[in-house]
């Protein structure tokens, strides 16, 4: 049951993009068409989970018995470049048609802050849902979390990629062409999601 | 290459480090005084530490600190609107809910993070008897009136204060209200 | 001297990292809630921006150009990290008030953008201008979301009252974010970015 309801929340309630503000720029910057956005999507939602599980164990057996908390910021982020490198090597000798959808997107996610923002949210904040005492999450939960969390921010992504592509076409004026008149769709898509909070 | 890596590391990771050490005072003796900043708030005026201390109550861990003659100190912590609601309830030796202030909350602002400025809402624990009235928002048939548009976190509120009375009850030496 | 001042000036409208580089949107949108929240958030960002310009210009003539962005992830996540301890030492209510974005500085595009575009290949002196303009920059730009976003949302300017009630909501919230910086990006086209 719990599991069910992080996931809700972290879709819904809590989306990573529309509530909690993070991953903006390669948001706004790749959502011009949805072939891209899915593309991006793909490519966030699985450095997030594959980080979130390393970072996780990492501040678990590493940094925690040591007392060395203060070292997450600095230290996730290098596990989380490292991280990068890697599936990109890997990809393209195991999988060369899935490095060419998400090849080129890879090195982007680096300073993708939803990535830090995530695996930092998971080891430090404490959860509570449906009435259970607030508690932090185990290794189990946080997979489930960071699974929702970047499937949240895919769709967020993709819907807006949509919405983006019909505005293309329209007469918009000229001060409010480009970023501002897709701020302002984002910020009625985010008041659509208020929608959802309270649910979980 | 290797090497210039190396040598960035080593130079980031004493910088770090030293950092760290420089600032560990200061930081705990930050986290000391914000502690016994909110101790005092909740509890009448008392001399001496308060002495902490950690009960299991209904399975879950209360951390709370001890007033010679004034009464105890408890950080509940429930789950509100946003996330979890923590608290600091003090409760005088009668039993008595003194005074309340909130430690951390995720709540939404303008609505429920109205709990740590809404003095109507927060002046209603002053001075609580719980063996008097029900610790409870009116809807739900208690005697606390919820912020306005807050429900939720309001009962989350309630529901904090009447875990701590329920620690204070295990402390004081097992005389329920119940 | 005057001929350097155009490095400060220029992080304020032909080079705003918020209206006309648009980068850095993460904590631009979470934390200007009121005008307190933009103020503080820009000056800690100022705070490692300038720290990591002067080091990467002092640096970047020895790291061979293989390792050239790991080392400056590595030089900025010490500088955010030496904040973070900082802050919690220091300032503790505003370090909780800001929260998960103090850490977030490390992957804020403006900071490494900086190193790479302009750090690298100026002197140290210009740099430290340089990150200065930009913080000042993204500081004012914070700053002005936040006051427009708590006049609307609270009635209020830097937590002084002026009009009773509770205020649109909604700018407090996450829509308002949104809604603030895109109407305030229209007005910067339209009147301050001359071509």
């Amino acid at each position: 049951m719990e599991y069910f309801l992080i996931f809700v929340s972290a879709i819904f309630v809590n989306n990573i993009l529309l509530a909690q503000f993070l991953g903006i720029c390669p948001f706004l910057g790749v959502s011009n068409k949805l072939s891209t956005a899915s593309g991006m999507s793909g490519a966030v939602c699985f450095v997030i989970t594959l980080a979130t599980v390393v970072t996780y164990l990492l501040n678990h057996y590493l940094l925690v018995p040591f007392g060395l908390e203060f070292l997450q910021t600095i230290s996730f982020i290098l596990v989380i470049a490292a991280l990068v490198q890697m599936v990109e090597i890997v990809l393209k000798k195991i999988s060369p048609s899935l490095y060419q959808a998400l090849g080129i997107f890879l090195p982007l996610i680096t300073t993708n802050c939803a990535v830090l923002g995530v695996a930092i949210t998971v080891v430090t904040k404490e959860f509570a849902f449906g009435g259970a005492a607030p508690h932090m999450l185990n290794l189990g939960q946080a997979v489930v979390y960071a699974i929702a969390t970047s499937l949240g921010y895919g769709l967020a992504m993709c819907l807006f990629a949509g919405l983006r592509e019909h505005l293309a076409g329209n007469d918009v004026p000229k001060a409010f062409r480009g970023l501002p008149i897709a701020l302002i769709t984002v910020g009625i898509m985010a008041m659509a999601f208020l929608g959802f909070s309270g649910i979980v | 290459m290797a090497l210039c890596l190396t040598v960035v590391c080593l130079v980031c990771s004493a910088v770090v480090g030293g950092a760290y050490a420089l600032t560990k005072d200061p930081i705990d003796a930050a986290a000391q005084a914000k502690t016994t900043a909110s101790i005092a708030a909740v509890l009448p005026a008392f001399d001496g530490v308060p002495e902490q201390g950690k009960i299991d109550v209904d399975g879950t861990e209360y951390v709370y600190y001890k007033a010679e003659g004034a009464g105890y100190a408890v950080i509940s912590t429930t789950s509100g609107f946003g996330g979890a609601l923590t608290l600091m309830v003090g409760i005088d030796t009668a039993g008595v809910v003194h005074n309340t202030t909130v430690l951390s909350h995720s709540e939404t602002p303008g609505l429920g993070a109205k709990c740590t400025t809404d003095t109507h809402f927060m002046e209603q624990f002053r001075g609580f008897d719980p063996a008097a009235k029900k610790l409870a928002v009116t809807k739900d048939g208690g005697d606390l009136d919820a912020i306005t548009a807050s429900t939720i976190t309001s009962r989350a509120y309630a529901l904090a204060v009447s875990n701590a009375v329920k620690v204070f009850n295990q402390l004081a030496g097992g005389q329920s209200n119940e | 001297m005057s001929s350097k001042l155009h490095f400060i000036t220029d992080g304020f409208v032909k080079n705003n990292p918020t209206f006309v580089l648009v980068l850095g949107m993460c904590p631009t949108l979470a934390t200007t809630t009121s005008a307190m929240n933009g103020l503080e958030m820009g000056l800690a960002t100022m705070f490692v921006l300038i720290l990591s310009n002067i080091v990467i210009s002092l640096v970047a003539p020895m790291v061979p150009d293989k390792v050239r962005i790991p080392v400056y992830i590595t030089v900025i996540a010490t500088f955010v990290t030496v904040l973070q301890l900082l802050m919690q030492a220091f300032t503790p209510a505003v370090y909780e008030t800001l929260g998960l974005f103090i850490p977030l500085i490390v992957v804020n595009c403006i900071v490494l953008g900086r190193a790479e575009g302009f750090a690298n290949k100026h002197s140290v002196g210009e740099s430290a201008l340089d990150g200065i303009g930009v913080g000042l920059g993204f500081t004012a730009s914070l700053t002005v979301i936040g006051i427009v976003r708590e006049i609307l949302g609270s009635g209020a300017v830097f937590g002084w009252k002026f009009i009773a009630g509770d205020g649109i909501l909604a700018f407090v919230m996450a829509p308002g974010a949104f809604l603030v910086l895109g109407f305030l990006m229209v007005l910067f086209n339209k009147y301050l970015a001359k071509k």
